[in-house]
């Protein structure tokens, strides 16, 4: 074998093998799978909170720290309510302490430092709560920002934590518009709602909903038109929370005011 | 049930008015120590090659000096990373299995680029010493086993290249020149990227801006090339004092350590004022930019600034750290003393900036209406609160030092004697 010829076999053996090596880094087999599955997916969840039958009882905040293993007594939770306030001068107030797990059973407003204010129910102007919690987003901040792939978006649209992957950068928590990311106290892996996928996928209610009395809380599948949630979402007036954002969040409510963030 | 209540970041977290459940203060003292190390890895590296790209004649004695300093400083900038994480031990993750939608993934790739550039660099620099080393203990005859074990270890330094003729030589000083211009960007963007893990956090309303990276590229240049003025200065004193000492207890003539030449930093000192100007010039049209359109987050965004944090920013960063050095800088006659005074302040300024951003970018609630408080912790009481309190950006502040003493033996930095 003459260099010449040695050279040009050489060529086109590399050539050879780096045609494929590329064509696969492109296509990204394991994305495109994601992303038919996703397509094929007959399901895409969604939740409606109607905040007129909300209450503030808290019940749905402790059905999800016992259904998810959130420590009781820590303040971080999966899903938490927020009492609004707005008195007839003119003042605003909001509040959710240890995410209203106890409920709002008194007229003090927490302020923070450990200081409180009473708002007597004659200084009511308007008052009203909001249950929140993770709003599965169509396009996810906290999966773009999650740098090892431990937060990946399922194809039916929940946002999930691997627990055994999670570094806990917290990049996802700073990505986050709404809060609904923290550390669990245990793991020290990023946590987050996941719509309790352990039991919707099993045809069960997620806990908060189960747990809810008053019906304010209703988890729904946007891809069937007749599922009830799907039809309220698509005929009554409803709205997201910081649709600015960009992620398009799923979660939708009925009677949001402005005041709302 | 799990038992322990604290989520991370509870420890040193004091929330006002309306604050969510879920938040606090996650990313506290190491994440404002990140910025500031690579900032100094970058400054460093752009002072040096001040004289080796754009032949800046004046800063030979400090390029070198400057470089291998940045060369120590690139160890300590992950470090900071690794006290952060909470699993540490994955910290590995990153690489094996970067997820690049998110701006933290490709540390790897821009880390390891611009780590490798800097050590070819060192290595051209250096080579004529490894080779001379290496030859004259492979000459030794009956070598002991510290010889034996110093002769492989200049050996491997010099990769099998034994080649020190003159025309060689000059090859490397040309490859010197590639490889630093090469470096510049790199090291821009190595900084610049951790301007845009900030940036690029729409959540985060005082975070969000295009400008963060360009921000965070001339502070870094800045603060590098500050910290390498104070350094210089001290460790030359240092140096003088010590031989000053050891001639009087031999009661010999002290022999003298070169004085430092004033026209070096002066003309680092011209340096550092520019890149000063254009630092403070960004970040106040960054601030009056806010002020001015004043969106949704301006109310909460003026009371951090102008109330909650008013000593830290405009006392702290900008009186201290910029109004004092600029005085003391463009004051005439300037001293080596005054000039390691300022740079000490400048230094100062810098780190009170990334607080600013890092604290700061967490000091209100993302309803607007709540504020929270950070209670750097001082006394440790537990791994976290040692990990992330003063102690744990002591440990990162120590580090480059110790690593630059060692690093010094082999790649010594001293200004070549003069003829």
């Amino acid at each position: 074998m003459t260099r010449r010829e040695f050279l040009e076999k050489m060529g086109l053996g590399i050539a050879a093998t780096a045609i494929p090596a590329t064509f696969f880094s492109v296509v990204k087999p394991k994305q495109l799978f994601a992303q038919v599955a996703a397509e094929k997916s007959k399901v895409r969840w969604a939740f409606l909170v109607d905040t007129y039958k909300c209450v503030g009882c808290g019940m749905c905040v402790r059905a999800c720290k016992l259904e998810n293993e959130i420590p009781y007594d820590t303040s971080a939770t999966r899903t938490w309510v927020e009492r609004y306030v707005e008195t007839k001068d003119g003042r605003r107030f909001a509040d959710s302490p240890k995410g209203a797990r106890d409920g709002f059973t008194s007229p003090l407003i927490d302020l923070g430092m450990g200081k409180t204010q009473e708002i007597k129910a004659d200084e009511v102007q308007k008052a009203f709560f909001v249950p929140k919690l993770c709003n599965q987003c169509e396009d996810p901040a906290c999966v773009q920002a999650c740098p090892v792939g431990a937060t990946y978006q399922t194809p039916d649209g929940v946002a999930l934590v691997d627990r055994t992957w999670c570094i806990g950068c917290g990049y996802c928590i700073m990505a986050c518009p709404y809060g609904a990311r923290f550390f669990h106290p245990a793991t020290h892996t990023a946590e987050k709602c996941t719509f309790c996928y352990h039991r919707i996928t099993k045809g069960l209610q997620p806990a908060c909903v189960d747990a809810c009395a008053f019906g304010a809380r209703s988890i729904g599948n946007l891809k069937d038109p007749e599922d009830p949630v799907t039809k309220i979402i698509s005929t009554e007036r409803v709205s997201v929370l910081k649709s600015e954002f960009g992620t398009k969040p799923q979660v939708f409510y009925i009677g949001l005011d402005e005041e709302v963030r | 049930m799990y038992p322990n209540p604290l989520i991370h970041g509870e420890a040193w977290t004091l929330k006002e008015l309306f604050v969510l459940p879920n938040e606090n203060i996650y990313w506290s003292l190491q994440i404002v120590c990140y910025p500031f190390m690579t900032g100094l890895v970058a400054g460093a590296f752009v002072l040096s090659s001040l004289y080796h790209v754009f032949g800046v004649k004046q800063l030979k004695d400090i390029a070198r000096f400057a470089l291998v300093f940045s060369f120590s400083l690139l160890f300590a900038a992950p470090m900071t990373l690794l006290l952060h994480l909470l699993h540490p031990e994955r910290a590995f993750n990153v690489f094996s299995t970067p997820h690049f939608t998110s701006a933290i993934a490709s540390f790897g790739v821009i880390f390891f680029t611009y780590a490798s550039i800097v050590a070819t660099e060192l290595w051209l620099l250096f080579r004529k010493r490894f080779v001379e080393k290496s030859l004259a203990l492979k000459a030794v005859t009956g070598k002991s086993f510290v010889q034996k074990i110093q002769y492989l270890f200049w050996t491997a330094l010099t990769i099998g290249g034994f080649d020190i003729s003159h025309e060689t030589l000059e090859r490397d000083e040309k490859a010197v020149k590639i490889m630093a211009g090469i470096g510049i960007p790199v090291a821009l963007f190595l900084h610049g990227y951790v301007g845009f893990i900030f940036g690029s956090v729409k959540a985060n309303a005082l975070w969000m801006t295009p400008l963060m990276p360009v921000i965070f590229i001339t502070s870094a240049v800045v603060s590098g090339i500050a910290l390498c003025t104070v350094t210089y200065i001290v460790m030359n004193s240092i140096k003088k004092w010590l031989s000053a000492r050891r001639a009087a207890k031999t009661r010999s003539i002290d022999a003298g350590v070169a004085n430092i030449d004033l026209g070096v930093i002066k003309t680092t000192a011209n340096y550092l004022l520019a890149f000063l100007v254009a630092a403070i010039s960004l970040e106040l049209l960054d601030l009056v930019f806010r002020g001015y359109t004043a969106v949704k987050s301006w109310d909460a965004l003026r009371s951090v600034i102008y109330v909650h944090d008013f000593i830290p920013v405009f006392i702290l960063q900008y009186g201290i750290g910029d109004l004092i050095p600029l005085i003391l800088l463009l004051s005439p006659r300037l001293s080596l003393r005054r000039a390691a005074i300022a740079a000490a302040f400048v230094l100062f300024g810098i780190f009170m900036m990334r607080w600013n951003v890092v604290i700061g970018g967490q000091a209100f609630s993302l309803t607007f209406s709540g504020f929270m408080h950070y209670e750097l912790p001082i006394i440790p009481h537990d791994i976290e609160t040692y990990k992330e309190g003063i102690f744990g950006a002591l440990t990162v502040f120590t580090v480059p030092f110790v690593l630059f003493y060692f690093i010094k033996k082999i790649l010594p930095v001293d200004p070549e004697p003069k003829a």
